[in-house]
C-alpha cells in the first residue's frame, strides 16, 4: 500500500466499513488494522461489501459467493478431466 | 476468503498438466502475474510440465515510449509541478529521470493514485499541476472520473494510457513468435469483461483465459488453456470469476467513454498499435496538458526519440527474449540503476527477475 511499492495494475481487495455517498467515498478495511479512504464513484456498492482497490479507486465488487465456491469449483473440473 | 491457497489442488492441478505431456508456449500481459509465478516458482515449475510462460508488453511504466518521459521530463524542467506513480519517476530518460530532477531540485511528486494530485492541484492554486497518467484500462477509469468532477484549472493530464486488446493483436499480428495461448490480465478484465477478447479467439484461434492473482489462480489458468489445446478449442474462458462480471464494469466503461476516444500510438519496443491509445476528447481540452502545453511541447516535436544504448526492453516486452538473455541484465543494469524501464518498474519482467532471483 505504500507509495514506493505501488504496483500500477494491482488491485488489492477490503471491505467497505463506511460510506459518505456525498463524497463518493467510503473507508475499506484491508485487515489487520488497515483502513483506508477509496473513492467508490465507479461502483455501486453497501456496507459489508467486499470491493478491489485499485490506485484509490474502487474498481469492482467481489463476489462473495464466487470466491467462497472457487476451489471446490475447481475441483470439481479436475475431477470431471479426470474421467474423460 | 480471498486469498485462496490449498495445497493438494495444486499439486493435482500440476500432475494433470505433466499427464497432459504438452510442449507450449502461453503469454500473459501483466505484471501482477509475472510477480505470483516468479515468485512462487511457478515458472519453473510449468516449464518441467512442457509450459513456458512468458510476459508480453504488460507493465505500463514499461511501455511507456521514451517521446513521453522526454514530454514529463520537459514539463517538469518548464516549473510545472510533476505528479506521478514512483516507478515512472526512476525510468530514465535521454539525460536524466523525474526523481533526479526532483533532486535537482523541480518539483516532482509521487502519488498513490489521480486524486493525490488533484488535491496537490486543490492546495496549490499557484502551481501548474501535471499528472502523468499511464496504466492500461484498470486505471484509465480512474483518471477519466477525476476529469468529469471539473477540477482546477491548474490540473492537467499527460494521457499515456493504453489498451490491452489492440496489444494483444499487435503480438499476433507481428509473427514473431509462437503463442498457444493468452493468459489475460484480471484486473483490466474487472473493468472490460470478457468480450473485448472474443475477437482474438475468432480470427487466430487463440485459446484465453482471464486469470487471477493467486498461485492457484495461475495454475488453473495454464490448465485451462492446455484443456482448450487438448480439446482443439479456442475460447475465451474466466477463471477469475470472483473478480471478472462478463459484462465488466459498465460504470468504469462509461466514464471511460465519455472522457476518451481511442487514438493509434506507440508502444516502446513496438510500431505504431492502430487504437491502443486514450487521448482526452475535445471538450477536456483544457486539461489536456499537450494541447495546455503545445508550445513549451514544440522543441520535442522534431526530435528523434532514441532507447538506451544496448538496453534490448523492447525484445523482452514483445516477448522475444527473457530478461537474462539482455546482456546489460544484472550487469550495468540492476534496480539501483536501470539502463531500461523493465528494471526500474515492480511490474516489468527485469525487475522481478532480479528480485527474486537475488534473495
Amino acid at each position: 500500500m505504500g507509495k514506493r511499492g505501488y504496483i500500477v495494475c494491482l488491485a488489492i481487495p477490503g471491505k467497505i466499513v463506511e460510506i459518505d455517498t456525498k463524497k463518493q467515498s467510503a473507508i475499506v478495511d484491508y485487515g489487520s488494522g488497515t483502513k483506508r479512504k477509496a473513492n467508490v464513484s465507479l461502483v455501486e456498492v453497501r456496507i459489508g461489501d467486499y470491493v478491489l482497490v485499485h490506485a484509490g479507486f474502487a474498481i469492482q465488487v467481489l463476489d462473495e459467493k464466487e470466491a467462497k465456491e472457487t476451489l471446490a469449483l475447481f475441483r470439481e473440473m479436475l475431477s470431471l478431466q479426470e474421467d474423460v | 476468503m480471498f486469498s485462496l491457497r490449498d495445497k493438494h489442488l495444486a499439486d493435482d492441478i500440476v500432475s494433470q498438466i505433466k499427464k497432459a505431456d504438452v510442449n507450449l508456449k502461453f503469454m500473459h500481459v501483466c505484471g501482477t502475474h509475472q510477480d505470483t509465478l516468479v515468485k512462487h516458482g511457478l515458472d519453473v515449475l510449468l516449464q518441467k510440465c512442457g509450459i513456458e510462460i512468458g510476459q508480453g508488453p504488460g507493465c505500463p511504466v514499461c511501455v511507456t515510449t521514451p517521446k513521453e518521459i522526454e514530454e514529463i521530463l520537459s514539463l517538469a524542467k518548464k516549473g510545472k509541478t510533476i505528479a506521478t506513480f514512483g516507478d515512472m519517476t526512476r525510468v530514465p530518460g535521454e539525460h536524466y529521470s523525474l526523481q533526479q530532477m526532483k533532486t535537482d531540485g523541480y518539483d516532482v511528486r509521487t502519488v498513490y493514485g489521480i486524486e493525490d494530485a488533484l488535491l496537490l492541484a486543490e492546495k496549490h492554486k499557484d502551481k501548474e499541476v501535471v499528472f502523468m497518467a499511464v496504466g492500461f484500462e484498470t486505471t484509465s477509469p480512474t483518471t477519466a472520473s477525476v476529469l468529469l468532477r471539473d477540477p482546477p484549472l491548474n490540473f492537467s493530464v499527460l494521457c499515456c494510457h493504453r489498451l490491452i486488446p489492440p496489444a494483444l493483436q499487435a503480438i499476433l499480428d507481428m509473427g514473431e513468435i509462437k503463442i498457444d495461448g493468452f493468459i489475460e490480465p484480471g484486473h483490466v478484465s474487472t473493468i472490460i469483461g470478457v468480450k473485448p477478447y472474443e475477437f482474438i479467439s475468432n480470427n487466430y484461434h487463440i485459446p484465453q483465459v482471464i486469470t487471477g492473482f493467486e498461485p492457484i489462480d495461475l495454475l488453473m489458468g495454464a490448465w485451462m488453456l492446455v484443456r482448450q489445446k487438448q480439446q482443439g478449442k479456442a475460447e475465451i474462458e474466466n477463471e477469475y470469476t470472483r473478480a471478472v462480471k462478463p459484462e465488466g464494469n459498465r460504470k468504469a466503461q462509461q466514464v471511460m467513454k465519455q472522457v476518451f476516444e481511442p487514438v493509434d500510438i506507440k508502444w516502446r519496443g513496438f510500431p505504431m498499435i492502430p487504437q491502443s491509445g486514450l487521448r482526452l476528447r475535445n471538450k477536456y481540452a483544457s486539461y489536456d496538458a499537450r494541447k495546455k502545453y503545445e508550445e513549451e511541447l514544440e522543441e520535442l516535436t522534431e526530435k528523434e526519440f532514441i532507447e538506451p544504448v544496448g538496453c534490448l526492453c523492447g525484445d523482452v516486452l514483445r516477448g522475444l527474449i527473457s530478461s537474462k538473455e539482455c546482456p546489460l541484465f544484472g550487469r550495468q543494469c540492476t534496480p539501483d540503476n536501470p539502463v531500461g524501464p523493465c528494471m526500474v518498474s515492480s511490474e516489468g519482467n527485469c525487475n522481478i527477475q532480479y528480485r527474486y532471483s537475488k534473495k
